[in-house]
């Protein structure tokens, strides 16, 4: 019995990982959906996007869905295992959420400029409403996940 | 303009003798051996899994879909029409096919001395490196270059053995990469989980990059069509190829699934399930 409760026991790393990276994988594909087919704000292909970003665009959009595909089965997996910390997933995934878009409203726009977030407008509002979203996200995630760590800790000691 | 490159192969095959069939007849053989196999091992009674029969049926049905003569006839004028095509042979159609278990099947069906000889092969021989998954992904992303890239697809257009050679090559390409990444069936010699999926990524990074460098720079040259007509190609073939690889990362990583649940069978002492023990190896030794 106290051999089963040690390997049942929620694993905290491992859950964070995996909701973090399901973050990452719905800010893309918010962006994908929202910002490019619905709002066609975003253009599917910018003319003065630079060969490297072209290569780096690909390379990014391809780490995404295949992140978000092994973010769920790695959460399936835990679960199966009994070893999902649950709590952490919400914070986690808002904090992969903040990141990835924190990285993309800085290196992919800005330093990269694989594509802007709207064309033919002041772009700084844009800019800087983007990336203190980010910000946002990556904090109360932070918090959160805090929380919920403590809580599970204290729980693990009962 | 648009009347110098107006299906040309019909021009040129007028009459004669058309390859393709060549192709069609592959694809009936295909067909036919794999439900002799199914219909033997029937016979031999072990029951072959009625869904992986229906799979690789469906699949045959989506390559015949693909090489319809009428979407043929409009992919000479229309490069969208041969994106169809592409999709459907090279990607949609290898999903289905793969999770027939074709291989197995067909090792599974041999006299034992030849299962083991082929098994052998692609374990340690000369074909070990058709299944390493950096052969698949050269042959696939490699001919996409080549055929998009360079004067290959307007010379397609107008020669009938080449228009051949292309589509075989789109067909076994895409089902290559899609047997071998996503490991479906237990195939001897096969590539550890992380390279196959090192190789999704690098496929589909490539993919997307080669559908924008088309778009950006109106490749191929020399097309009949407008270039809104290229460029919608390369736009079906970035979102509908998207999410083609999106089903084989799922099928790769669903199989990941059941190697740890069956790791975690074994840890908790159950007897390891013989469901998924190579039947190449297992049963080959018992027929």
């Amino acid at each position: 019995m106290l051999g089963a409760m040690t390997t049942t026991s929620p694993d905290s790393r491992r859950t964070t990982q995996a909701a973090f990276l399901m973050g990452i994988g719905v800010v893309a594909a918010v962006d994908e959906i929202g910002l490019h087919q619905l709002l066609a704000w975003h253009h599917f292909y910018d003319r003065s996007t630079p060969a490297v970003g072209l290569f780096s665009d690909g390379l990014f959009h391809a780490a995404q869905v295949l992140g978000m595909i092994a973010a769920s089965f790695m959460l399936v997996d835990l679960g199966r295992a009994g070893r999902l910390a649950s709590p952490l997933i919400l914070p986690a995934a808002l904090m992969g959420m903040g990141a990835f878009q924190l990285f993309d409203g800085t290196v992919n726009h800005k330093l990269l400029r694989i594509h802007q977030i709207r064309y033919e407008v002041p772009i700084l509002p844009y800019d800087v409403v983007w990336n203190l979203v980010a910000l946002a996200l990556i904090a109360v995630g932070y918090l959160a996940w805090k929380r919920a760590a403590a809580r599970l800790n204290a729980g693990g000691t009962r | 303009m648009s009347h110098a490159a107006h299906a040309p192969l019909h021009h040129v095959a007028g009459g004669s003798f058309d390859p393709l069939w060549l192709l069609y007849l592959l694809v009936v053989a295909a067909a036919l051996g794999y439900g002799l196999l199914v219909w033997t091992q029937r016979r031999r009674g072990r029951p072959w899994p009625v869904l992986r029969t229906l799979s690789f049926l469906l699949g045959i049905g989506v390559l015949a879909a693909g090489l319809s003569p009428g979407l043929m006839a409009r992919a000479h004028a229309d490069i969208g029409a041969h994106m169809t095509q592409h999709l459907l042979l090279g990607m949609y159609a290898p999903l289905l096919l793969v999770l027939g278990w074709p291989v197995s099947l067909l090792l599974r069906s041999l006299p034992v001395g030849a299962a083991r000889t082929l098994t052998r092969t692609l374990h340690r021989g000369p074909l070990r490196a058709l299944l390493s998954p950096w052969t698949a992904l050269l042959l696939n992303i490699g001919g996409m270059a080549l055929l998009y890239l360079t004067p290959l697809y307007a010379a397609m257009l107008s020669s009938p053995w080449l228009h051949l050679l292309v589509h075989f090559h789109v067909i076994a390409a895409g089902f290559l990469f899609t047997l071998v990444v996503a490991g479906a069936e237990p195939l001897p010699g096969l590539a550890p989980f992380r390279w196959r999926a090192g190789t999704l990524l690098a496929g589909m990074t490539l993919h997307a990059v080669l559908a924008k460098v088309m778009y950006a720079r109106l490749l191929p040259a020399g097309l009949p069509g407008a270039p809104e007509q290229l460029q919608a190609a390369a736009r079906q073939m970035y979102y509908w190829g998207d999410l083609a690889e999106i089903l084989l990362g799922v099928l790769l990583f669903w199989g990941w699934l059941r190697a740890r649940d069956r790791a975690r069978e074994r840890a908790r002492g159950k007897d390891p399930a013989p469901a998924h023990a190579p039947a190449f190896s297992a049963e080959g030794g018992a027929a």
